[in-house]
């Protein structure tokens, strides 16, 4: 751990001030990722900006019918809002569904969108990392990656974003508040995270210094959805692959149609994905097996899978699917027999 | 055979003494135990698998703020015996693992010796490094520590051409790590030429006897204290480096303690691991399923700093009758970690192969696992010859059948489905040897209150503190309340290691003889101050009989056909263990080790990256062992019984056979849900998902 500086920040603008002076300091949220980091010397900053005492803890009702969270907002108490549980109940299980209580007592909304990767070799220092240290290399890929990206991974980088959060609000469409030097924007969630490219070092596109205040909801879309998470463990484990879904589908004809279905993908890139290849097959069509099958697969088409996580592929046409036929009440295909002995 | 002791508390149920301590945060381990002034110690570890630190440069962390002093192989205190590799540290530059220790930083604070040690310039000469174990490496040779010579009795080849049943399968277990909630921790303090630890260890009196020849000191010169564990599985049973590095420190620092808890990360390379194996099986037998050929020839890695193999083979030795037999049991030395015990070293990962294969054997005969099982059950022990003791294997997977709704299982495979998850249930086989270690003294005095006990016994949060007063009230024939038990120090009389399950066995022992010896020496009621000693010998019996504990596994998972998932529902374990000295303590030892099987059977992995030669996966977020979610049904009972061949108390102790087994009946559940057959553990959602 190196030594560095402490202050606590009295309100948002001067926290915002004060990081965006200093190109080494950091804002000090729950602490669940950066004290891990800081003990491991993944993270040197010379100055910790503690932001625990602003007054960013409201969930307020929005006049548009949506919903403000309010980035200093712990997990816990967002997972255990009733607006939240009522209107936005995938989200609600997506916050249930991550790290422990204990850690979800402490996190907040505008850190967990901020953690970093839990690529092995990211956190270990005497492993080489693009993303720790640009130019260094990526152990990962050749190494352990298990739980490492199969979409929209690069040369340099193929670690995924650990937030099981932030899949839900990617498929909520909800919007980041950010708080910057020059005043306040709104960046989509979907818009907020990157793919790593050349350059993942930068897990955003927050510029140093800019502070996320609020996530807005949009006001609660029609139809029936949910969060399932896949891993190796039932709790406390990271997600192998997750599936935030909604679907609406109208009843009203001959023949049952998919009106509307937004669908994100966790555990499988580098950012929460956005499953628009998956959502154009079914909008409009008959919710069907077949057609659940055929949306995973169209998804699954730019899959590059590396020798450790081949799995991901089928694991994640199975839950994507599986997910589906839950949300409209359609029979879940089975895969075919697999009675082959394996040797891993 | 000894005479059983007459018992009142012993076979009660007694809440744990140390309970209303720990949960107050009032019981010292090791780390816990107030010091003035200390100083903190922050390890320098090697980030190559091989080759040389060349050049160690102190300089920036001896200036930095707060450190006392940097101890590196240039300046570590000479040792006195060089021979054991794990422990002889810091003598050289010569690096023979990643993560072995090349020195230490002594600061005023813990967060300065950590930041200083990152200071330290280490210019390496690195050599090529090999850590992959693999069937056919040139180095594959028998164990030098090992605990048998091979097995080759009739012909084995040829018995398996002519069986009319036989199985030819290989099977994998992988690099397994011990993770005690309590970590490797050590407080050392150097007073002139006398050393004291106060440190986490399953035996002070064993640990004292190894590190003081290393250090060149005489063994009355060295104190070790360690009267909570905070968990160990075998870790903390021979000393690894953290204590040797932490003794050397202290001699460093004369006056002031030196405290180093070892980190999650540092303990994947530093406090030993179960060594992956790879083992080859084959069986033979008749249309009925009787063995005539056993065949197990197992391979496990070890490291070229020091020697330990995982003895797969061991359960192998005495478990299954047939005629003809071979068994070889071969290490693999890398450039990898020191392995050690981990909770039933051998058994646990024997049991996995050889547990699997009779799960194939019987699906290849058509026979029910249980049935096979019964029909090669041996009359006497195939590997020594001699008679068990209580041989009640078919007790156990009888009644535990019975108890579990055996009878409800469909033999064929991805037969079950319930709310679109498969369902099966799979049954093994558990063992694990009833020994005892002579040499355990125990003191016997009589106070005004009633009688100290004295024994440097360890109590790993296993009920140490409880069972032994419950023997030492009986064997007074005292109530409980009177019995004052001290343990855990090497003031106290020695006492031999809580590793094998042997503890309660050795232990129990010699309190008994003591409190027979006080009433010899000082009658039926004793004088105030008199005392007496008594100590426990090895068990006669083990001359005569062949002495082991056996249980039955019983396993039902449901598997998620369209993700794969894989999640234990219900388990259950059937033991015979001799008389069960506390109920409460016991189950919690049963069911823990079953736990951990599952943990082997679904989670534990220690993922070594081949390139860089150490284990990447090094903490609990990413090393999995079972949460409370994965474990949502799980009991164990016992046969009621005594063990006359057992010592006076007619107990084997349960440390370890909750374990033996129990990840092969999970693997075997995995196979009647799905069909399909893993063999190399863990056993992860992949193997049922499409490739």
């Amino acid at each position: 751990m190196n030594p560095f500086d402490y202050e606590r920040a009295a309100d948002a603008a001067g926290a915002v001030s004060t990081v965006t002076d200093r190109p080494d300091a950091v804002f000090l949220a729950g602490g669940t990722n950066l004290v891990d980091h800081l003990k491991l010397g993944v993270a040197e900053p010379d100055l910790v900006v503690d932001i625990n005492r602003l007054e960013l803890t409201e969930v307020e009702a929005l006049d548009d019918g949506g919903l403000r969270i309010g980035a200093m907002v712990r997990n816990s108490d967002a997972a255990a809002d009733p607006r939240i549980r009522r209107d936005y109940p995938l989200l609600a299980r997506a916050l249930l569904s991550g790290a422990s209580g204990q850690l979800r007592n402490a996190a907040t909304m505008g850190g967990n969108l901020l953690q970093r990767t839990r690529c092995v070799y990211f956190q270990d220092t005497s492993t080489p990392c693009n993303k720790r240290e640009p130019g260094a290399g990526c152990s990962a890929i050749g190494g352990y990656t298990r739980y490492h990206a199969i979409l929209g991974a690069s040369a340099d980088c193929v670690a995924t974003h650990p937030s099981d959060m932030a899949v839900a609000l990617t498929a909520l469409d909800a919007t980041v508040v950010v708080l910057g030097a020059t005043g306040e924007r709104r960046i989509s969630v979907t818009e907020l995270h990157r793919l790593p490219g050349d350059r993942p070092e930068q897990d955003t596109v927050l510029e140093h210094g800019e502070l996320i205040t609020a996530l807005e909801l949009p006001p609660p879309r029609p139809g029936a959805s949910t969060y399932r998470k896949i891993r190796d463990r039932a709790s406390y484990a990271f997600a192998l692959v997750s599936v935030a879904a909604r679907v609406d589908v109208d009843t009203a004809g001959h023949a049952p149609v998919i009106r509307e279905a937004a669908i994100a993908l966790g555990g499988v890139a580098h950012k929460p994905w956005r499953a628009r290849a998956a959502e154009a097959v079914l909008r409009g069509a008959e919710p069907t097996a077949e057609t659940f099958l055929a949306a995973a697969d169209a998804e699954l088409e730019a899959a590059e899978p590396l020798d450790g996580n081949r799995f991901k592929v089928p694991m994640t046409r199975g839950a994507i699917s599986s997910v589906l036929a839950e949300l409209t009440g359609v029979p879940e295909a089975l895969p075919e027999s697999t009675t082959e002995d394996t040797h891993e | 055979m000894s005479d059983l002791l007459t018992t009142t508390a012993v076979g009660t149920h007694q809440a744990r003494l140390d309970g209303p301590a720990k949960v107050r945060g009032l019981a010292p381990y090791a780390y816990e135990h107030p010091f003035d002034d200390p100083l903190f110690l922050y390890p320098l570890q090697a980030k190559i698998a091989r080759g040389q630190a060349a050049h160690i440069d102190p300089s920036a962390a001896e200036a930095a703020e707060g450190v006392v002093h940097v101890l590196t192989h240039d300046n570590a205190p000479e040792l006195a015996d060089t021979d054991d590799g794990e422990l002889a540290i810091l003598r050289s530059a010569e690096i023979g693992f990643r993560g072995q220790y090349l020195g230490a930083v002594i600061a005023t604070t813990p967060e300065q010796a950590r930041h200083a040690a990152s200071l330290i310039e280490i210019t390496y000469a690195q050599d090529d490094h090999d850590v992959e174990l693999r069937e056919d490496h040139p180095a594959s040779r028998e164990p030098e520590s090992g605990s048998g010579d091979d097995v080759r009795t009739g012909n084995v080849d040829t018995a398996l051409a002519e069986a009319a049943v036989s199985i030819d399968e290989r099977y994998s277990t992988p690099m397994e790590h011990n993770n005690p909630m309590e970590p490797h921790t050590t407080v050392a303090l150097r007073d002139g030429d006398e050393l004291t630890l106060w440190t986490s260890t399953q035996g002070v009196h064993p640990a004292r006897a190894t590190l003081a020849p290393i250090l060149g000191v005489e063994q009355e010169k060295i104190r070790i204290i360690s009267p909570h564990v905070g968990g160990g599985f075998g870790s903390k049973g021979l000393p690894h480096a953290d204590m040797m590095l932490t003794a050397l420190a202290a001699q460093a620092v004369p006056g002031r303690p030196v405290k180093y808890a070892v980190t999650r990360q540092q303990m994947f390379s530093i406090t030993g691991y179960r060594a992956p194996t790879l083992q080859h099986i084959r069986l033979g037998a008749r249309t009925d399923g009787t063995l005539t050929a056993f065949a197990y020839d197992a391979i496990s890695m070890s490291s070229q700093t020091k020697e330990f193999p995982e003895e797969s083979t061991k359960p192998g030795r005495m478990m299954y009758a047939g005629d003809n037999r071979r068994l070889t049991q071969r290490v693999v030395p890398l450039d990898v970690p020191v392995p050690s015990w981990m909770r039933a070293p051998g058994e646990a990962s024997g049991m996995v192969g050889l547990e699997i294969a009779m799960d194939e054997l019987a699906v290849a005969a058509g026979i029910d696992p249980i049935e096979l099982r019964v029909r090669n059950d041996p009359t006497t022990d195939p590997d020594t010859g001699l008679p068990f003791n209580q041989r009640r294997l078919i007790d156990c997977l009888r009644e535990g059948a019975d108890r579990f709704g055996w009878e409800k299982r469909n033999p064929q495979p991805r037969a079950r489905q319930e709310n679109g998850w498969f369902v099966g249930m799979g049954v093994a086989s558990a063992t694990y040897p009833a020994s005892r270690q002579p040499g355990s003294v125990a003191r016997i005095r009589r106070t005004p209150e009633g009688f100290e006990v004295s024994i440097g016994a360890a109590d790993l949060g296993t009920g140490t503190w409880t069972v032994l007063s419950q023997t030492a009230a009986d064997a007074l024939g005292v109530p409980i309340g009177q019995v004052d038990l001290r343990i855990g120090d090497t003031a106290l009389p020695n006492a031999t290691v809580a590793g094998g399950s042997t503890g309660l066995a050795s232990w129990s022992t010699a309190i008994v003889t003591a409190a027979q010896e006080l009433r010899s020496e000082h009658g039926a009621d004793p004088a105030i101050g008199a005392e007496a000693h008594g100590e426990a010998e090895a068990n006669p019996a083990a001359e005569k009989f062949a002495l082991h504990s056996f249980g039955a596994h019983f396993a039902e998972v449901r598997i998620q056909p369209t993700t794969g998932e894989i999640r234990l529902r219900r388990m259950f374990g059937m033991f015979s263990a001799g008389r069960i000295v506390n109920p409460t303590t016991a189950r919690s030892q049963l069911i823990g080790g079953m736990t951990m099987g599952v943990g082997m059977a679904l989670h534990e992995k220690g993922e070594l990256d081949p390139r860089f030669g150490h284990v990447v996966n090094h903490d609990l977020a990413e090393y999995h062992v079972p949460v409370n979610a994965d474990i949502t049904d799980i009991e164990a009972d016992w046969l009621d019984e005594k063990d006359p061949q057992a010592g006076p108390l007619g107990a084997r102790g349960v440390g370890e056979i909750g374990i033996v087994g129990a990840a092969a009946a999970i693997a075997n559940a995995a196979f009647n849900a799905t069909g399909v057959r893993v063999r190399d553990l863990p056993i992860f959602g992949d193997a049922f998902l499409p490739t």
